[in-house]
């Protein structure tokens, strides 16, 4: 009896040590990992990591000092600058880029923060709009979701914007193009799996406009939808678009509680 | 050149000190490989050919670019400090353009 | 009779493996003959035609690159940094870029130390090569091996 207890807690010890090691050989993400969320930062190689890690050798930076720079310029037949109206934007973009896209109530639809700034260059500004991911338009996106940064993703998915919701989790859930698959097979399925020599990620959006080395500029979210939806052969939608907007609010959602890394790095 | 540079340089440092610079500029680098998609013509090349760093008027740095510098040129090298003074880089670009900027040093 | 037609499948692969490993092998061999001589004439261009020796230089690159747009570069050169004895120059070279050329990177005794990082292009796996020039002309190299890794997802 005595032997068999012995041999059982042997056993146990074994059984116990084997999970204790895989928890010493997994690493800890920080901030970069809430729950089972994981940010692209997460799967990103070292030095990928340290290109994003230190705020000077950041080139998404560059981005971001010309979107600081356009905040104060006058542009547009009623000569008004950004700060005409928002004033700092420290203080006024703070949880922009944590909460949006957001169901706009005077335009009954959902906007984010693209189409967001086109509109006041439009309706305030009586300027012309930037295209989408123009360098004045990349700019401006990433100074002001900057504001936000390390601000853990929160964006509201219930009342007007319920529709939109369930709209871009139909989208994320929905099989398409030649290769018949859906947003989800890739990173909910397959994310730390390789596809040929990448690592899946779990395709958080938390990071964008996101520098890509592949890019060697940043680029919006929606334009990495449309590579996304280019590699399983599905003909795009355009960016700014109903279907992807819909589709950027469940992907943020997706990422609740991840911070704000904009600009972040990735391959 | 509508390019913008960012240098990081410590705004103090001791005599004797050697410190690490490091410099960032938003810049294509377009290397004279790459055709237009639509064209089908041969994109010209257009890069950053040469950085140079000098401290009070003397060239203390410099680099030559070829195409397989990456976008957006990085580069960090070191310096080591003897007195007060003020760094001034330079970018230039094949068309000869430049773009410069200027930081300053206090040896404490 | 199962057996024997999946013999002799099996042996046709092979030699049809042969003939294509061969073929591809010449090849390469053609093609890393051109990269080597497109690498010796950058070399000869930057530094002349003196002989060089291994040592001194460290490289420090990751054994694989997530993305051959933006590859990190560290290179060191081990010199005292005086007025007497300093390192000139370190050429870098890709030797199966387009143009075997990377950068050039000029220290001065005011460098205090022999130390740069740069990010480079590179069209693939390959040796990045340094070339470094000391104040008394003598040249030494080094390479490194970097696998660039490709495909996965674009977009």
């Amino acid at each position: 009896m005595k032997r068999k207890a012995l041999v059982l807690a042997g056993v146990g010890a074994v059984a116990l040590a084997v999970p204790s090691v895989m928890t010493f050989a997994a690493e800890d993400w920080g901030q970069y990992q809430v729950g089972d969320k994981r940010s692209g930062y997460t799967f990103a190689k070292a030095e990928t990591r340290a290109i994003q890690d230190d705020d000077f050798e950041n080139p998404g930076m560059l981005w971001v000092e010309h979107g600081e720079e356009l905040w104060e310029t006058v542009d547009g037949e009623a000569q008004k600058s950004c700060k005409s109206c928002h004033a700092d934007a420290s203080d006024t973009m703070k949880n922009v880029g944590s909460t949006y896209p957001v169901f706009a109530k005077d335009i009954g639809k959902l906007e984010n923060v693209e189409n967001r700034i086109n509109r006041c260059r439009t309706d305030n500004m009586k300027a012309k709009p930037w295209k989408y991911d123009s360098r004045n338009m990349l700019g401006m996106v990433s100074y002001v979701k900057r504001q936000s940064f390390g601000q853990p993703m929160n964006v509201k998915v219930d009342g007007d914007a319920a529709p939109w919701f369930e709209k871009g989790k139909e989208f994320y859930n929905q099989r398409r193009g030649q290769l018949d698959m859906a947003c989800k097979h890739c990173h909910v399925d397959n994310a730390g799996n390789m596809i040929r020599a990448n690592t899946l990620s779990q395709g958080q959006g938390n990071g964008f406009p996101t520098y890509r080395l592949k890019w060697q500029k940043p680029g919006s979210l929606h334009r990495r939808f449309r590579g996304c939806n280019k590699q399983v052969r599905a003909t795009p939608y355009k960016t700014g678009s109903d279907e992807y907007l819909a589709l950027e609010l469940y992907v943020m959602y997706r990422g609740q509680g991840l911070p704000v890394e904009t600009p972040a790095v990735r391959n | 050149m509508a390019s913008k540079p960012r240098v990081r340089v410590p705004k103090k440092a001791k005599a004797g000190d050697i410190i690490t610079i490091k410099s960032l500029i938003s810049h294509k680098m377009e290397t004279g490989q790459r055709k237009d998609k639509k064209t089908g013509e041969k994109i010209p090349r257009l890069i950053i050919n040469k950085f140079v760093c000098k401290f009070n008027g003397n060239v203390v740095f410099s680099s030559d670019w070829h195409p397989a510098v990456s976008a957006n040129p990085y580069m960090a090298f070191s310096y080591k400090v003897v007195e007060s003074g003020e760094f001034e880089f330079t970018w230039t670009d094949d068309a000869g353009e430049t773009v410069s900027k200027k930081a300053k040093l206090t040896v404490s | 009779m199962k057996k024997t037609e999946f013999s002799r499948r099996t042996a046709l692969e092979l030699i049809g493996g042969g003939v294509v490993t061969a073929l591809l092998a010449g090849t390469f061999a053609t093609s890393a003959q051109a990269d080597a001589k497109l690498l010796a004439e950058a070399i000869k261009k930057a530094v002349g035609e003196g002989a060089m020796k291994e040592g001194k230089i460290t490289l420090d690159l990751p054994e694989i690159a997530e993305n051959g747009n933006t590859v990190p570069v560290g290179v060191s050169v081990d010199s005292p940094m005086t007025d007497a004895d300093y390192v000139k120059s370190v050429h870098l070279f890709a030797e199966k870029n387009p143009a075997a050329d990377v950068a050039s990177i000029h220290f001065t005794p005011a460098s205090g130390v022999a130390k740069a990082a740069l990010r480079i292009r590179m069209a693939g796996t390959q040796n990045i090569v340094a070339v470094a020039e000391m104040s008394d002309g003598t040249l030494y190299t080094a390479k490194k091996l970097v696998k660039v890794t490709i495909g996965g997802c674009g977009g």
